[in-house]
């Protein structure tokens, strides 16, 4: 029996209409309702709990929502902490609109962020562009590598991609530690290299808030993705195989080439998210430096619906809950932890639309496919 | 005494009306055929009285008693079984675990397996169905695996049998094996209700018979009172159109050319060293059941499918690999399964127009799109061919099945193509559809193209073709002209060649 | 060098130990091997765990009853596997993406909770633990002696309870549904065996025995919780699970393996011999990819594995 990749199976984030139009709108406004619904009812959800636990809902919400928004130091806050799960969250929805699941994304990050740092410990003397680019192009390339390799052992065996995946991501933290403890260590108890050359650091754009150029990056890289999906061949193939890849083959299109770019490209993000948080935050790599940005980047994927610009205001959101946290911490003594209750909240909801559905009463009249023969 | 009555069973899908308000007796011990075309309403109301589809409104009585069946569960405890068309079967357990689950023999809670396979030996020796116990499914023929899903409904006592188009996998040896099994089953005071769309099956096996079209019962007759025109009369609502008209056309020069091809499948050979050539002007049919290596033919034809040994070649220049080189010396391919192959039902009618054609210009230009192009394209094509769709942008799973089949055979032959492959062009959609598509095809031919049909309606394949090849096996039995007669074809696809000559 | 490295590959306080890591791993790993034969992808394993352990150290701590605390973890992590499930099963939400939900809810929740209960981020104060306990005859015995005559209650529960595993699996008739379900659930379906029922019940038991797994963790062992404590363990069990080829022995077996590995590695990093650890560390994900790539043996999931199954055609 083979498996069944039938719509249920794919990430609720693949399943936006492939090209635009006002059908199209239409239908990604819908998902996005249910988006906001999902975060609306982890808020809801996560208030109860506090409600129960004896603190003041009001205070943490109004101090959260005004550490993330209120100032711009709060907003430039939100808009670095969501420019790494900007690119994650594209790393994961890139492969599901080609039917896959980028769990790996961690792992490529890692590999990418190490990648990036060795590259821009020696781009000493370059000009800046240069010496910014080169290390994200190290990043980008060490992540399509890393990201193609689950590609590669679904299109040769048949491997799932998701656990191959998993297995993957903890190769990546334990074998990038130990080549920087091992090769790079800089003198110190902490495994991490030397601190970058300073051409190398990402250009500030609001000076003195630490907000890089990197969210720049991002909004054109989901211009790209955007137009990647909509106009190009390349595109089409990915969403063909997403979709059918039966009816790809038929179309001329190989899938398994398909399964490895589509991992590759999603490493590729991932991989430059790894190389944006060395350039704009670490300065350096650090071995296990990451909180989880490629996991919280499945959130934003289907929290994002797969859409593009759905990516970014999800990667805005979790930017938005993660600076605000501190900020309820620090005001409502509420210990700001409480924000990841809320994404995961949000993921397990945004994974059933079903379920929100049937809160909302959105039915509508749904032809089910059905065999009638 | 009656088995099963239905009363007014309506069932909707969203806006589809699978069944109107049906009524059906089936009468304890006959064998009862429900007739009617792909897509009337047959197994959606057999799946209605197994518990696996609640109706809409309506009621329904086994055995003289109101019966409320939410469940199967609730259908097998009132002694009905079904069979289902697609096999209900796990390959990787065996005969015996696939049969017992949910009824399993127990001793202390734990299974017991001997008991099990002793039991279910003996059930298979008394109405004679071989079949291993303790094999694993995946191991046996499908004929066996038929009679593992007959065994498991009579090891839940079934005294009512549900057959979903039984002999649509069958090879004729097997049907009529399994038409000796229902004759036991009927004897025995078993009563069995038969799906099947084909008029033969009907009158060889029924007693009585009901006919279905568009959801709602047209009519239910005693067999032996009725005529095969009779029912087909009743099944497509007006005298059967096959009849289309072929006018003579000129053959010319051979276009597509298949020489000594042969296919490996996992358990063997699928094709085995066929020849033949389609020339200009001509429909070359090949009829045969389902199964025999029509669709690995179809597959290495159109690139999808490796060949182990042999050429092919279109205007004598030999075929690269895969679908592309194909469409490149001017190939169109109706796949054999629609949704499978043909569509992306998630994408816009307008993306699946240029399925096969996206990297082309001039819907795009170094991979990069011309929207304008690909909705220039996609308005044109679907006012030339009449595709009913909402706009361009609409997905395709939203069209019906036979303006979805439309749309493939639109696309299709919008190439412009030299040489078209048709497969099962007309499975699945409406009568009106397939007067269409026939003139398609006839259309094509009339423009001097060379067209390879794989058919597995012999009415299809007569009407049509200009020559006709039986494939048996994976081989080629015989070739005929259009005039042979159906009982000779139908002897042929069964494998008797010597009697047919 | 390589003399004490045999020295500690080929030494019985190294088996003591492997088989004493290996007990939340396999626990995992059958927890998986129930939730995907029943045809549900479950990566939320890691987050099951985590909640069993915090579970049971805030049980134990209230209650001063470390038997109280593994009760509480076990029904913490059937209450997970509750909502896990019932979002996959009944609102058909996507395996992968609803487990990765669970992960990050779990760990939220913990750490959250935990600076609620005992106002610190990191480690809990010392709970009541489980102790130790000596098998008097067996303890005795020679080598036997030595590798479990010494060892938690829960690793003799762990074992108990993978054997039980089996039996339930594969000889009875609970476990021939659930396989059946996992198969082919409209197959399932039409002999009337409830497939939602199935399904809720494999996870839901799955993730009882992640929540036991769990509470070993934090009570059964050093008597705290520390924030993320599952470390990735229920990812190992996951691994475990499919080198076990979705059978609890089989996975016990797998856990064992890569126990055995990285009880190597702590010891030898303990006698500050300068192997890299890293590289020993990944072993068990290694061979995972080998064996999913049918390198050594041919891996076969649940044919309906992620897929979702609703009966009837809804009305």
């Amino acid at each position: 029996m083979t498996r069944k990749t039938d719509e249920t199976t794919l990430p609720a984030g693949a399943r936006s209409r492939p090209s635009s139009s006002s059908e199209a709108v239409r239908s990604a406004l819908t998902e996005l309702g249910l988006s906001a619904f999902a975060i609306v009812l982890a808020l809801v959800i996560s208030a109860l709990l506090m409600v129960t636990l004896g603190y003041n809902v009001a205070l943490a919400y109004q101090s959260m929502f005004r550490g993330a928004f209120g100032s711009l130091h709060g907003i430039s806050q939100t808009l670095l902490r969501a420019t790494p799960l900007l690119f994650t969250g594209f790393a994961v929805a890139i492969a599901f609109r080609a039917g896959l699941f980028n769990i790996g994304a961690e792992g490529q990050l890692y590999w990418g962020a190490l990648a990036c740092a060795l590259v821009a410990l020696t781009v000493e003397g370059l000009p800046q562009p240069i010496a910014v680019g080169l290390p994200l192009l190290a990043a980008g390339i060490a992540g399509f590598l890393w990201g193609a390799v689950p590609g590669i052992l679904k299109a040769k065996t048949g491997a799932h991609e998701v656990i191959t995946s998993i297995m993957l991501n903890s190769i990546a933290i334990f074998a990038t530690t130990h080549i920087t403890s091992r090769y790079f260590k800089a003198p110190g108890a902490v495994d991490q290299t030397e601190r970058i050359v300073a051409a190398a650091v990402m250009p500030q754009i609001i000076p003195g808030t630490g907000l890089t150029a990197g969210i720049l990056l991002g909004v054109a890289i989901a211009a790209l993705v955007a137009w990647f999906f909509g106009h190009t061949a390349l595109g089409y193939d990915f969403q063909a195989v997403g979709r059918n890849a039966d009816a790809a083959e038929y179309g001329g299109v190989s899938s398994k080439r398909i399964q490895v770019l589509a991992m590759g490209f999603g490493g590729i993000m991932a991989g430059v998210a790894g190389g944006i948080v060395v350039l704009s935050l670490l300065n350096r790599f650090v071995a296990n430096f990451s909180p989880g940005y490629g996991f919280t980047g499945i959130a934003v994927a289907v929290l994002g619906r797969g859409n593009p610009w759905g990516v970014v205001l999800a990667a805005l959101l979790f930017g938005a809950l993660d600076s605000g946290g501190m900020s309820m911490q620090l005001f409502a003594r509420i210990p700001s932890d409480l924000t990841i209750v809320v994404q995961g909240l949000v993921i397990i909801l945004v994974a059933a639309p079903a379920a929100l559905r049937a809160m909302v009463r959105w039915r509508k009249p749904k032809v089910e496919p059905v065999d009638v023969a | 005494m009656h088995a099963v009555e239905l009363h007014d069973i309506t069932k909707r899908f969203g806006t589809l009306v699978a069944n109107k308000a049906v009524h059906l007796t089936v009468t304890r011990g006959e064998v009862h055929c429900l007739l009617g075309e792909n897509g009337a309403g047959k197994t959606t109301l057999m799946k209605i009285l197994f518990g696996l589809y609640q109706a809409d409104s309506g009621s329904i009585r086994v055995n003289e008693k109101p019966a409320l069946i939410r469940r199967p569960d609730d259908a097998i405890s009132l002694g009905i079984g079904m069979v289902h068309q697609h096999f209900m079967l796990v390959p990787r357990l065996t005969v015996t675990e696939n049969v017992i689950a949910g009824s399993e023999v127990s001793r202390n809670g734990f299974l017991d397996m001997n008991a099990a396979v002793e039991d279910i030996t003996k059930l298979a020796e008394r109405y004679r169905l071989r079949v291993a116990a303790r094999a694993r499914v995946e191991n046996i023929s499908v004929g066996q695996q038929q009679r593992v899903e007959i065994l498991k409904a009579l090891y839940r006592k079934a005294d009512i049998l549900i057959l979903d188009e039984p002999t649509a996998v069958l090879t004729p040896q097997e049907t009529d094996d399994l038409f000796e099994i229902i004759r036991r089953l009927k004897s025995d005071g078993k009563t069995v209700i038969f799906i099947t769309h084909k008029l033969r099956e009907t009158m060889a096996i029924s007693d009585r018979v009901t006919v279905l079209r568009d959801g709602a019962v047209v009519d239910t007759l005693n067999t032996a009172e009725t005529t095969p025109a009779e029912l087909a009369r009743r099944m497509v609502g007006r005298d059967v159109l096959l009849r289309v008209e072929r006018p003579p056309s000129d053959i010319g020069e051979p276009l597509l050319a298949v020489r000594d091809l042969s296919v490996a499948s996992r358990f063997g050979t699928a094709v085995e060293s066929i020849s033949f050539t389609v020339r200009a002007g001509e429909i070359l049919g090949i009829a045969g059941v389902e199964g025999n290596g029509q669709l690995e033919l179809e597959e290495a034809i159109v690139g999808l499918r490796k060949v182990s040994s042999g050429t092919m070649t279109v205007r004598g220049k030999e075929l690269g690999s895969g679908p592309d080189a194909r469409r490149m010396v001017g190939m169109a391919h109706i796949p054999s399964d629609r949704l499978r192959r043909g569509v992306v039902p998630d994408f816009s009618v307008a993306w699946n127009l240029i399925l096969g054609s996206q990297w082309r210009s001039p819907f795009s230009r170094n991979g990069a799109f011309s929207r304008k192009q690909i909705n220039e394209h996609a308005e044109r094509v679907v006012a030339q061919y009449g595709v009913r769709c909402g706009s361009i942008e609409a997905p395709v799973r939203s069209l019906s099945g036979g303006n979805q089949q439309k749309l493939v055979v639109a696309r299709e032959l919008s190439r412009k193509p030299e040489v078209v492959i048709a497969c099962q062009p007309t499975r699945g959609v409406d009568v009106g559809a397939i007067e269409y598509i026939h003139n398609q095809l006839l259309a094509m031919r009339a423009a001097g193209k060379a067209i390879l049909l794989i058919s597995a309606e012999l009415d299809e394949v007569r009407a049509l073709s200009d020559r006709i090849l039986v494939m048996y096996e994976g081989r080629i039995v015989a070739e005929r002209s259009s005039d042979a007669g159906e009982s000779e074809l139908g002897l042929l696809m069964a494998g008797h060649q010597a009697e047919a000559g | 060098m390589w003399l004490e490295i045999l020295a500690v590959i080929f030494n019985l306080r190294t088996l003591n130990a492997a088989i004493r890591m290996s007990t939340p791993i396999a626990l995992a790993a059958m927890g998986g091997a129930f939730s995907e034969r029943a045809g549900v992808i479950n990566i939320g394993l890691e987050g099951m765990l985590l909640v069993g352990a915090f579970a049971g150290a805030v049980g134990s701590y209230a209650t001063g009853s470390a038997l109280l605390g593994t009760l509480l973890g076990v029904a913490a992590g059937a209450a997970t596997a509750a909502v896990f499930s019932i979002f996959t099963v009944e609102f058909r939400a996507n395996h992968v993406v609803a487990g990765v939900g669970i992960n990050i809810l779990a760990l939220g929740l913990t750490t959250w909770l935990m600076q609620v209960v005992w106002r610190t981020r990191g480690i809990s104060p010392a709970v009541a633990r489980v102790q130790s306990i000596r098998i008097p005859l067996i303890s005795d015995i020679p080598v036997i002696g030595q590798v479990i005559g010494v060892q938690s209650p829960f690793v003799f529960v762990m074992i108990a309870l993978i054997v039980g595993g089996w039996v339930l699996l594969f000889r009875t008739p609970l476990g021939l549904r659930i396989r059946m379900t996992g198969e082919h659930p409209e197959a399932a379906d039409t002999l009337g065996i409830n497939v939602r029922f199935i399904k809720h019940f494999s996870v839901i038991l799955g993730g009882a025995l992640c929540g036991f797994g769990g509470a070993y963790l934090s009570i059964g062992n050093i008597g705290r919780f520390s924030m993320g404590m599952s470390a990735g363990r229920g990812f190992m069990g996951l691994a475990a699970n499919i080198f076990g080829q979705w059978n609890p022995i089989g996975g016990l077996g797998a856990s064992m393996l890569f126990s055995y590995a990285d009880a190597v590695q702590i010891r030898l990093q303990t006698m500050e011999i300068a192997l890299p650890h890293q590289i020993i560390q990944m072993i068990p994900y290694l061979l995972t990819i080998v064996i999913l790539a049918g390198g050594v043996v041919k891996s076969r999931p649940p044919a309906a594995l992620g897929n979702h199954y609703r009966s009837g055609g809804g009305t």
